[in-house]
């Protein structure tokens, strides 16, 4: 009986304590928010940090959507010509890419490489007092440190997915007209017809939106509320990790169900 | 070694100042002021609320009870921004000396000056090269921190504290982990700094003997209070146990060397088996 009562009890601690660091994220959110007009007047800033957490994750991002779009052709193909419309496996490239694999890997890869960097980082200055120096020289590290990085993520993050899609479509090419052979025209025509700018482009670049939105978050706070020791800058870089995978995976399920509800 | 002469009203001061981390007591009533250009140590124990001293002073936490004033201003009172107000004519040395590690040597010096001036980039570089200067270190402008010694690194923190020439300084124990080279080098320059920009520096430490050669007035802390003060003269000669133990390094006395524990011959004597 003790022993359930004590699972029961830990359920429900996990839970309040989950329910509570979505409340402080969400208030960080605010105060990252009323602290972003540095990083939009020294613009500067927020392009470094363009530059660390977007051209930097640039190789992984591009060389893994070349490869999912060639496993994508392979599939999409051995499937579809089995109902003889091998033709149209750059749609289905295509629609997968743009709508569900595109943003969610990307988005996925994003959280693993930049995410835990800024993680790090941030938790670093925080164990070294880099944050504390920078609060004692009357410079709010939230405007100067937190919310650069985070802008940096949420506008890294839909470019990145739309080249992500960009490497795909071009890997599912070469895959089914290059190697296979299907017909080159066909493949581009089909795509072209069926792909809709509006409905199927725009809702992947939401997504990616609010993937990046959502990671950037996660990455910031947790470097941010880490506990200022190597250990605690290691947990933070996990639950970074663990949490955005989730967090993508689960607002991808919300966001479909309503974007592609057909 | 010059005491200024006492300005009516002190730059720093506490009044009955407490402080508790949740149930943890930590200052029971602190009363302390630092006046104008003086160098003040705040010495005791590891772990007897010096550090907390320090960040009352900087507002980086509100005392429980008692006030804490700069400049005659209740730090606890005032609003954010004028919190960052007062900040800017304070430096504050960290420990570990907090450099930011993605900076070079100069950009940390610059960081504070491009920060809050809109100076241009050229007298920058020179007040930045200035003050590398008075701590010796202009050659390692280039550097980053990674490739300083401790000392090194200490010092550069110390040329971006006073990077703005505050009106008060304040040391988280600068003589921690230095060499006896360095640690005079960080000693001699507190003290011209602090006499050079008119500033006034509380440090805190635990490090006695660099402490009396430089400070104007040491106050000691045990357990939350001030146990004993004066200027460092009154100190060499004061008869009072606790100030003796600290400044003979004895292990035993009013600081207990046994971390509170029932008798030994209890546990030895087999009764307890």
């Amino acid at each position: 009986m003790s022993a359930i009562a004590s699972a029961l009890r830990r359920i429900g601690a996990l839970t309040i304590d989950g329910i509570w660091r979505l409340g402080f994220a969400t208030r960080f959110l605010f105060a990252v928010l009323l602290n972003s007009g540095q990083s939009l007047r020294r613009i500067h800033l927020t392009i470094r940090e363009l530059y660390f957490s977007g051209v930097l994750s640039l190789l992984i991002i591009m060389v893994s959507g070349l490869f999912v779009g060639l496993v994508l052709g392979l599939q999409g193909y051995d499937i579809l010509q089995r109902y003889g419309s091998a033709d149209a496996v750059g749609v289905m490239v295509a629609l997968s890419l743009l709508r569900e694999l595109g943003p969610v890997i990307a988005a996925l890869l994003f959280a693993s490489r930049a995410g835990s960097a800024i993680t790090a980082e941030i938790g670093l200055m925080k164990t070294t007092e880099q944050l504390k120096a920078m609060d004692m020289m009357a410079v709010n590290p939230i405007a100067r440190v937190v919310a650069p990085r985070f802008w940096g993520g949420v506008l890294s993050m839909p470019l990145l997915a739309a080249l992500f899609s960009a490497m795909g479509v071009f890997g599912g090419w070469v895959i089914t007209v290059v190697v296979i052979g299907v017909d080159d025209g066909a493949f581009w025509s089909q795509m072209q017809a069926a792909v809709e700018f509006r409905y199927d482009v725009v809702n992947g670049v939401i997504k990616s939106a609010v993937f990046g939105t959502v990671v950037s978050l996660i990455a910031v706070f947790e470097g941010y509320d880490c506990q200022p020791t190597a250990e605690g800058v290691s947990r933070a870089i996990t639950r970074t990790v663990v949490t955005s995978a989730l967090a993508i995976l689960a607002l991808d399920f919300v966001l479909t169900s309503f974007m592609f509800r057909g | 070694m010059t005491v200024s002469a006492p300005h009516p009203s002190p730059l720093v001061s506490l009044r009955d100042v407490r402080f508790a981390y949740g149930e943890r007591e930590v200052l029971r009533g602190i009363d302390l002021s630092v006046h104008r250009g003086q160098v003040v140590a705040i010495m005791g124990g590891s772990g007897c609320g010096k550090t907390t001293l320090l960040r009352l002073i900087g507002g980086q936490l509100r005392a429980t009870g008692g006030t804490v004033e700069v400049e005659g201003r209740d730090v606890a009172r005032l609003s954010g921004s004028e919190l960052y107000a007062l900040r800017r004519r304070m430096g504050m040395l960290f420990q570990f000396g907090a450099l930011f590690t993605d900076m070079s040597v100069f950009d940390n010096v610059a960081f504070p000056l491009r920060e809050h001036t809109d100076l241009p980039a050229g007298m920058v570089r020179d007040l930045v090269l200035m003050k590398l200067q008075a701590v010796g270190l202009r050659g390692a402008a280039k550097l980053h921190p990674n490739e300083l010694s401790g000392g090194m690194a200490r010092r550069v923190a110390l040329a971006r504290a006073v990077a703005l020439d505050p009106l008060l300084i304040l040391y988280d124990e600068p003589f921690a982990g230095l060499d006896p080279i360095s640690l005079g080098i960080i000693g001699q320059l507190i003290r011209k700094l602090n006499d050079a920009l008119g500033a006034s520096s509380v440090m805190v430490t635990h490090d006695v003997h660099e402490s009396l050669a430089i400070v104007d007035y040491i106050y000691f802390v045990s357990d939350g209070r001030i146990v004993a003060q004066g200027t460092p003269d009154e100190i060499r000669a004061s008869r009072d146990p606790f100030v003796h133990q600290f400044v003979h390094a004895e292990a035993d006395g009013p600081v207990p060397f046994h971390y509170p524990a029932e008798p030994i011959e209890r546990l030895l004597g087999g009764e307890g088996a």
